[in-house]
């Protein structure tokens, strides 16, 4: 990718009569200016404020007193990580990516490979149909699936009930409260996975297919010998988005169960919004930080993995 | 990374062969299975929008109903007359056509600065920005806050739209747009004495109509369903947009209500959809594009 930022970058310009270095860097500057700096104040600034914030003991009653901020070190980052709830909601992030990641990967390749084999007409009708709930507030959403998940007039256990079956609490049992958010998510969520793997199998040549078919191959060797290897970088790229979007899960649970029952869909963004309510601003600055490095870890542990497997 | 070049909605290689792969005999359970997964995806959907012409009583009675017994537009009238909707969705419009139309222009102006131009500074200005990319949205929440406070704009439509008038997913991808138009076109243009500015107006610009029609979609929708920060920073019933509305009743005096809320949904969900499927071709090439929702 450098080699292409470069060549894109260097050498575009055609060498002006008359043109100087410093009339360039003034051309070049006052289209850059005005992104650049709402850039500074609303982005960069704050990503700063955040940092040294959370080495300070700043509290929402100290924002128009800077006097009374002090440096505390790193313990905000020792409180926060001796925090039971903290380590609650670490655990349950961790389980929300581990879990939902593979999951949303495996029904929006499916869809996609699904949908991919030649409905060509249908394929429009499937992919608004499937794309639909990427596209919508999570706040509709949440007024849909929590009459779905309801315990005694959810539809779901409605459904179940005709059956004999009765369905628990889905939302309100701390045993099964994560698990119905996973579900919801990668039910959101798939269909954006599906939009990327399409693209990536429509790259793939069909005379590859076609060789396999004649040399005897099944559908599932074709899938496991062709799209597989030739969609890696497909997927390495889609389990990296999904990924950095499921460490930072929140909407889901916030509109859906704050965190509950019992803190057992407590995540950790939802954790550093907390500390932000309470006015905690050091606490939610030091969880913001540790939310960022596992991002950042997750990334490069994503790359290491797809790497070392070809 | 071959999944950042401009231009891959549809590759070239694929363009001969759209439509995929033929329909193969015994492929019936492929199919089956799409539309057991269309109608989990649309369901919920189609359940909201019968629901919101039911009444309450209908939307608890056991076992459910799927078609309204009475159907009844009761909701919403009650959403427009007892409720100031008209002002949440006057709001959520103004915010998002605010915010769109300054990553429209700010992002194609880095966008050219950063492919057309050559300037000091260039190159690590773009790697901060395109590293602001993975920083977590709620890095930045709590400072934001702060300053909009400070700055006096709580409650109001400044507040809501400023933070989030320059994002740096929009100069990702005006970038990867400006840098494939042929520079021979532009210095045809500097060779006649045009201006820089002369230029990108009245010729990047009209050229760059995919990628600003993907943008705008994209940020449109992104602000149009954006939720914590006007939760957190529309104060007053005259400065809440839609979901920040719903979200209030739904957890407030309304949360019983549960048709009122249903159609109060389907308000939120209804322009997303109609432009949606207007305009598909451009979510999924942007999405393709740059691999970004």
């Amino acid at each position: 990718m450098t080699g292409r930022t470069d060549a894109l970058g260097a050498g575009s310009p055609a060498p002006r009569a008359g043109g100087s270095r410093s009339r360039d860097a003034l051309i070049g500057w006052s289209f850059a200016a005005p992104f650049v700096i709402l850039f500074l104040v609303f982005m960069a600034g704050p990503i700063l404020v955040a940092l040294v914030t959370s080495f300070t003991d700043l509290r929402v009653t100290d924002i128009r007193n800077p006097l009374a901020i002090e440096f505390i070190g790193i313990e905000n980052y020792l409180a926060v990580l001796g925090d039971e709830r903290f380590q609650k909601a670490a655990a349950n992030t961790a389980v929300f990516v581990l879990v939902g990641v593979p999951l949303t990967m495996v029904l929006g390749l499916a869809a996609a490979v699904g949908v991919n084999q030649g409905f060509a007409r249908l394929r429009t009708v499937f992919r608004v149909g499937f794309y639909l709930p990427v596209v919508t507030s999570i706040v509709a959403i949440a007024v849909v699936w929590r009459l779905l998940l309801g315990t005694d007039v959810g539809l779901i256990n409605a459904t179940l009930s005709i059956t004999g079956i009765d369905g628990p609490g889905w939302l309100s049992d701390e045993r099964y409260a994560l698990w119905s958010i996973i579900a919801m998510a990668a039910w959101r969520n798939l269909g954006f996975l599906m939009v990327i793997f399409l693209a990536g199998l429509q790259t793939i040549p069909r005379d590859l297919y076609e060789a396999a078919e004649m040399d005897g191959a099944n559908r599932w060797q074709r899938f496991r010998g062709i799209t597989v290897p030739l969609l890696r970088p497909t997927l390495l790229f889609a389990a990296v988005i999904t990924g950095i979007g499921y460490v930072q899960f929140f909407e889901e649970v916030f509109v859906m169960t704050q965190g509950g029952p019992l803190n057992s869909t407590l995540s950790l963004a939802l954790y550093a919004y907390r500390q932000f309510s309470f006015g905690n601003y050091g606490h939610t600055a030091a969880t913001a930080f540790v939310l960022f490095v596992a991002i950042a870890a997750l990334t490069f542990a994503q790359f290491r993995a797809f790497r070392s497997e070809t | 990374m071959t999944t950042l070049s401009p231009g891959r909605g549809i590759p070239p290689a694929v363009a001969a062969s759209r439509g995929g792969p033929r329909l193969e005999r015994g492929s019936w359970w492929i199919y089956l299975l799409l539309v057991i997964g269309l109608i989990l995806l649309v369901g919920p959907f189609l359940w909201m929008l019968l629901g919101s012409f039911k009444t309450t009583g209908e939307l608890r009675s056991v076992p459910p109903t799927w078609i309204p017994e009475n159907p009844t537009l009761a909701n919403y009238e009650d959403l427009f007359s007892r409720l100031n909707f008209l002002g949440y969705f006057f709001n959520s419009t103004v915010v998002a056509a605010a915010v769109t139309a300054g990553n429209v222009i700010f992002c194609s102006m880095l966008g050219y600065a950063l492919t057309k131009l050559s300037f000091p500074g260039k190159r690590i200005l773009f790697a901060v920005v395109l590293g602001t990319l993975m920083v977590p949205g709620i890095v930045t929440f709590m400072p934001l806050f702060v300053l909009v406070a400070n700055m006096g704009l709580t409650n109001t439509h400044a507040g809501l739209i400023l933070p989030f008038l320059a994002g740096a997913f929009g100069v990702f991808l005006m970038r990867q747009f400006i840098g494939g138009i042929p520079d021979e076109l532009l210095d045809a243009a500097r060779v006649d004495g045009a201006g820089e500015h002369f230029i990108f107006w009245r010729i990047v610009m009209p050229l760059c109509g995919p990628a600003i029609a993907t943008l705008t979609i994209l940020t449109f929708l992104g602000s149009w369903n954006s939720f914590l920060w006007p939760l957190v920073v529309a104060t007053s019933d005259s400065m809440y947009t839609l979901p920040v509305a719903i979200a209030l009743f739904a957890t407030g005096q309304q949360e019983t209500n549960i048709a009122l809320l249903m159609a109060g949904s389907v308000i939120v969900i209804l322009p997303v959809l109609i432009v949606f499927i207007l305009l598909q071709r451009h979510f999924t090439q942007g999405i393709a594009m740059t691999g970004f929702k």
